[in-house]
């Protein structure tokens, strides 16, 4: 059962080739062999199995049911899920389980997808390595000494080692694309508004976007296709018509104008992945397209701009987390001492160092300092973006400066962690899609990734440019020991 | 990434932040730090910080401020009542409650 996609998956379980049952033990066993190394679920739903035997009741006796009836899948743990656990993989949340449903597992559930369990990540997504995980720190199934990547680094690995179908991850600063990249698999940032952020634990609302981290381009598309859509539920949610993302995979791209940003090949880009990128880059030429060169001149301001906006919300945000209604909390004589004690023992280290750089950016005197300062200094970003998308429909770029690195390397260093996502960070800024795709290996054996950049709500023409480019390549997803 | 690695070099010699104005920041944010965690935390937010400063060699007058990347409009719904979380919803996952209330230590002596 691995290798299907999707679509193959549906047909299969409509044509009774094995039943829904079949299929989540499949994974359900591949769960138990490989993630105590993995270390991808921080939670599995004990009920899937039984879920999975009903969808199958249901089919035996010629029930309509949605087109993924009965298909597992899996959801970073910050996406709500009714009943089931959402900790982001943080302690303050510890033993909390949503009374509500959020609606990307809404619409997920709706199409008949059924959630094998939660996965992993940078505590409040607040990362770019899974280190900073309460729970578990998730492993890179090409090299379980290396980091998947953050922060949706446990739905990265989880797709990568075939431990589920496909997963929900979300994109703050490049955490659905630098993980992706990292582990050799697909993952897209769709358009901010594209899908409903109601159920997204917030980190960070004005950059904050859910996305599918898939082993296929198709499979992406489907998946958005599925929870992109409109929902009065979220006031941020933009109402544009649901797409059929499937219908762009025409693998035709001639003609298409594909601008290269000279900022985004600096020199902190390893010549391997340069090189990776740069054969990425002939090959579409090979296909038709124009290449451009362009110049994006405020990218080298984007992370400083990102860490002053993103870090001002999420201080604004995770001023809930109190031990008064949900989660953890400490035992304390006063009130006051319990709202210290509770933050102090919930939070991790990176999550109090950027809650600490928003307080700072937010306080009296510095406000128009750093935040209005940054603010505008967005503008400037988007306007970048604006004026390259006049000259060409996608850009293209490295992903990842780097192929995943070690564990423990980069964790003393918060500034150099931050790094890791230069080439994402920009744009979540400007709130166009974005998506990482595998483009072939370093000479370490890890995967490196290529990344295309839209405009916004053209997600559409990135999938057929993606699709058109791994139809050519036909990169392996997995690696060999784990299939 | 080199041009970002000199940057950090340089700015880690300036102190925006003393440790005094870090134990203020975490009683905004009610965090408590011990001595080794605040020297800590002063260290990595001055790196941040200078790092940050590279905003400054940026001409902003006349720029307006961005704060959400899409036109973003205040959505209202219809002024009727509906449906919301149940009492029992609403506490079941506090750590401690008490009558469909949310049970807190004494606020008043």
């Amino acid at each position: 059962m691995l290798g299907y996609t999707l679509k193959q998956l549906s047909e299969a379980l409509q044509k009774k080739e094995f039943s829904s049952a079949e299929l989540t033990q499949f994974y359900l066993d591949r769960i138990q062999k490989y993630d105590g190394e993995i270390a991808a679920y921080n939670f599995v739903n004990e009920n899937v199995l039984t879920q999975a035997k009903a969808v199958d009741e249901r089919r035996a006796k010629g029930e309509a049911l949605p087109a993924y009836a009965g298909i597992p899948m899996a959801l970073k743990d910050l996406i709500i899920q009714k009943d089931m656990p959402a900790t982001c993989s943080s302690r303050i949340l510890e033993g909390f389980v949503p009374p509500f449903q959020g609606t990307a597992a809404q619409l997920l559930e709706d199409a008949g997808f059924l959630c094998l369990g939660k996965l992993s990540m940078d505590e409040f997504a607040m990362g770019s390595s899974n280190e900073t995980a309460y729970y578990k720190k998730t492993k890179n199934p090409w090299d379980t000494t290396r980091v998947p990547g953050g922060s949706s680094g446990g739905s990265a690995a989880a797709v990568a080692a075939g431990l589920t179908t496909f997963a929900l991850g979300s994109d703050t600063g490049g955490s659905i694309r630098q993980p992706a990249s990292l582990c050799g698999i697909t993952g897209m940032k769709p358009t901010y508004g594209r899908v409903s952020r109601f159920g997204l634990i917030a980190f960070a609302s004005s950059l904050d976007q859910i996305g599918p981290m898939t082993a296929t381009i198709q499979d992406n598309a489907a998946v958005l296709s599925v929870i992109g859509k409109y929902d009065k539920k979220d006031s941020t949610s933009l109402d544009v018509a649901q797409e059929d993302y499937t219908k762009y995979l025409t693998g035709d791209v001639k003609g298409m104008k594909i601008g290269v940003p000279r900022e985004y090949f600096a020199e902190g880009i390893t010549a391997e992945v340069r090189e990776c990128v740069n054969n990425a880059i002939k090959a579409y030429e090979a296909m038709g397209c124009e290449i451009v060169d362009i110049s994006m001149p405020h990218t080298e301001y984007a992370v400083a701009t990102y860490y002053i906006i993103a870090t001002a919300e999420a201080s604004s945000n995770l001023g809930r987390y109190d031990g008064i209604r949900f989660g953890y909390r400490a035992e304390a004589d006063s009130l006051k001492d319990m709202f210290y004690e509770t933050r102090s023992q919930g939070f991790g280290d990176e999550v109090k160092r950027r809650i600490m750089l928003g307080t700072y950016v937010l306080s009296a005197g510095y406000y128009d300092a750093y935040y209005i300062k940054a603010q505008k200094v967005r503008t400037l970003i988007k306007q970048d973006f604006v004026d390259a998308f006049e000259k060409v429909d996608a850009i293209i770029c490295p992903t990842s400066p780097t192929t995943a690195f070690k564990a423990g390397e980069k964790m003393s260093d918060p500034l150099q962690m931050y790094l890791s996502d230069i080439n994402t960070i920009s744009l979540n800024l400007y709130g166009g899609c974005g998506l990482s795709m595998p483009c072939g290996f370093g000479s370490d054996g890890m995967p490196i990734g290529v990344q295309l950049l839209g405009k916004y709500f053209d997600e559409g023409r990135l999938y057929n440019l993606a699709y058109a480019f791994e139809q050519q390549a036909k990169l392996p997803v997995m690696p060999e020991k784990l299939k | 990434m080199s041009f970002l690695i000199k940057t950090i070099e340089v700015c880690k010699v300036s102190q925006t932040v003393s440790k005094q104005d870090v134990l203020h920041i975490a009683t905004l944010a009610r965090l408590k730090f011990d001595d080794e965690q605040a020297e800590r935390f002063t260290n990595d937010l001055n790196n941040i910080l200078g790092y940050i400063e590279k905003l400054n060699e940026l001409n902003t007058d006349n720029i307006e401020p961005t704060s959400h990347a899409l036109d973003v409009f205040t959505v209202t719904r219809e002024d009727k009542a509906a449906p919301s979380l149940s009492n029992e919803d609403a506490v079941r996952n506090a750590p401690k409650s008490e009558n469909g209330m949310f049970r807190v230590p004494k606020v008043i002596e």
